[in-house]
């Protein structure tokens, strides 16, 4: 078994044109897992711990964009400034493991294990994100709803980088929620990531843990715009919202499994996607109580 | 990797790791190869926190850290909080307020609470309960341990006047 402590995206890239048999490894926190349990054999691997490339975010104000590197941590996606430019991954991100896994843990490698619970992956969805992959010899942009296509599959290549996301900035309320056994350090049974753009009029709802992937509860989406118009603050009432939930829940196909059940689960997606429109309508944010950040 | 070798600076001390199977968990070297037993072992997945390092300056998990891919790294180990052999004073706050019990889940917590107060020297209660919420303690309750953190957060306070 070889290691390639690469320093530079290109670095990477040559090691895995080479033996595209390698793994990569950014954070560890799902690989090393899998390792310590021989889970998986490992031939060898190129480590992106060292690539400061892969760990930068920036705005582009003209676009209106956001990118963020393969390898930013999610304690950096929690905190300012990188929290502000979009909120509902920073609640996700604030959701994710311990302060510990949340120091190592990556969007790259959230995407690269393409888990249907993976807490990150609702918010590209619900921005309908832009996947970065890069070969040595190439380098290709896939739309996150494209890039997902099994449980804990993609359609990465194997001599391939994901290099960074780019999500655009949203004028409006976006928001992250999720259900699990317990408030820390949990998987997710059920969660939903919801953006309201304001300027456009839409809202998107990506639903977690309950279907093969991540998805889109298209169906309810589409209703909510031909019920109320949702330029600017939306005018929702309970009703409207319980109905927005109940459509979201008959969008998900969840399973029976050790975390949950697929009742449980479809009950929870109804809530959460309640939830998360009416705080949209009220246009409340939900910072961390007393945390600073 | 064998005849191959890599190095790893942990507490300011430069080792060379030799004949080691790449695939090894920093929290493996350092206890089985580099003779530093001070960082514990439960769950190797990341759930515990009792393998608390510290990392380029975060909080880590060591059994996560692939350690052939930790060189370069500069890596504080519980071993290397104390100064001249005197315990800290975070280690003295869990002595005196009985925040150790069976003391497995101690040195990752003494870890992580330096991590904290070294950042954040006056954190609330929600903020303490944040940061050690990532290191499970089965005997305690926590109660003595919140206390013991209290504590050296106080006293770090009073010193500086
Ligand atoms: C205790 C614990 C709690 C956890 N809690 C949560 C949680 O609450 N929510 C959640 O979503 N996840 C959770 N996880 C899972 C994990 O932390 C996340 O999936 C995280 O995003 C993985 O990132 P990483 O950088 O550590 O990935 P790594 O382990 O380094 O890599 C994961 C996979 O992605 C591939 N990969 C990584 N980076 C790239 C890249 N740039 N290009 C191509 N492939 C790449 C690797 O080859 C590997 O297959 C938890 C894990 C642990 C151990
Ligand atoms: S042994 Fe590393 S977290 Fe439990
Ligand atoms: S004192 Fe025994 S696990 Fe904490």
């Amino acid at each position: 078994m070889s290691i390639t402590n690469a320093t530079t995206i290109d670095e990477a890239l040559a090691a895995l044109a080479v033996n595209p048999k390698a793994r990569v490894i950014q954070g560890g926190t799902d690989l090393m897992v899998e390792v310590n349990f021989n889970r998986t054999t490992i031939d060898s691997v190129v480590s992106l711990r060292r690539v400061a490339e892969l760990r930068r975010w920036h705005v582009d104000d003209d676009a209106h964009t956001l990118r963020i590197g393969a390898g930013v941590p999610y304690a950096e996606m929690e905190r300012p400034p990188l929290c502000d430019h979009a909120p509902a991954l920073a609640e996700a991100a604030r959701t994710v493991g311990s302060p510990q896994i949340r120091a190592a843990g990556s969007l790259g490698g959230n995407l690269g294990t393409c888990s249907p619970a993976g807490d990150g992956l609702p918010v590209l969805s619900a921005l309908d994100a832009v996947v970065h992959l890069r070969s040595q010899s190439a380098s290709r942009d896939v739309s996150v709803h494209d890039f997902m296509v099994g449980v804990k599959r993609n359609v990465r290549r194997a001599d391939e980088l994901i290099v960074a996301v780019t999500v655009p900035l949203v004028t409006g309320f976006q928001g992250y929620a999720k259900v699990g056994t317990r408030n820390a350090m949990v998987i997710s049974a059920a969660s939903a990531c919801l953006v309201h753009d304001a300027v456009a009029g839409t809202v998107r709802l990506a639903l977690g843990a309950v279907a093969p992937t991540v998805v889109r509860a298209r169906g309810a989406e589409a209703w909510l715009a031909s019920q109320t118009s949702l330029v600017g603050t939306p005018m929702v009432s309970e009703a409207l919202a319980r109905e927005f939930g109940a459509r979201a829940a008959a969008e998900c196909s969840p399973i029976d499994d050790h975390r949950s059940t697929a009742e449980y689960r479809r009950h929870a997606i109804s809530v959460l996607a309640q939830r998360l429109l009416l705080r949209a309508a009220t246009g409340s944010a939900t910072a961390l109580r007393g945390i600073r950040q | 990797m064998s005849n191959e070798f890599y190095r790893l600076r942990v507490n300011g001390v430069d080792h060379e790791v030799r004949d080691a199977w790449a695939g090894e968990s920093l929290l493996y070297v350092l206890r089985e190869r580099l003779g530093l037993p001070g960082t514990k072992g439960a769950c190797e997945q990341g759930e515990c926190g009792s393998c608390t390092v510290i990392m380029d300056g975060e909080a880590v998990c060591s059994c996560l850290v692939m350690a052939a891919t930790a060189v370069e790294a500069d890596i504080v180990t519980v071993e290397g909080l104390a100064v001249d052999g005197e315990p800290t004073d975070v280690q003295q706050s869990f002595v005196d307020a009985g925040g150790v019990q069976c003391g497995f889940c101690t040195p990752g917590l003494i870890v992580a609470v330096h991590h904290l107060l070294d950042r954040n020297p006056s954190p609330s209660d929600l903020e303490i309960k944040e940061a050690i919420s990532g290191n499970i303690c089965r005997c305690t309750g926590y109660g003595r341990i919140f206390e013991a953190v209290r504590q050296a957060r106080d006293a770090r306070a009073a010193n500086k006047g």
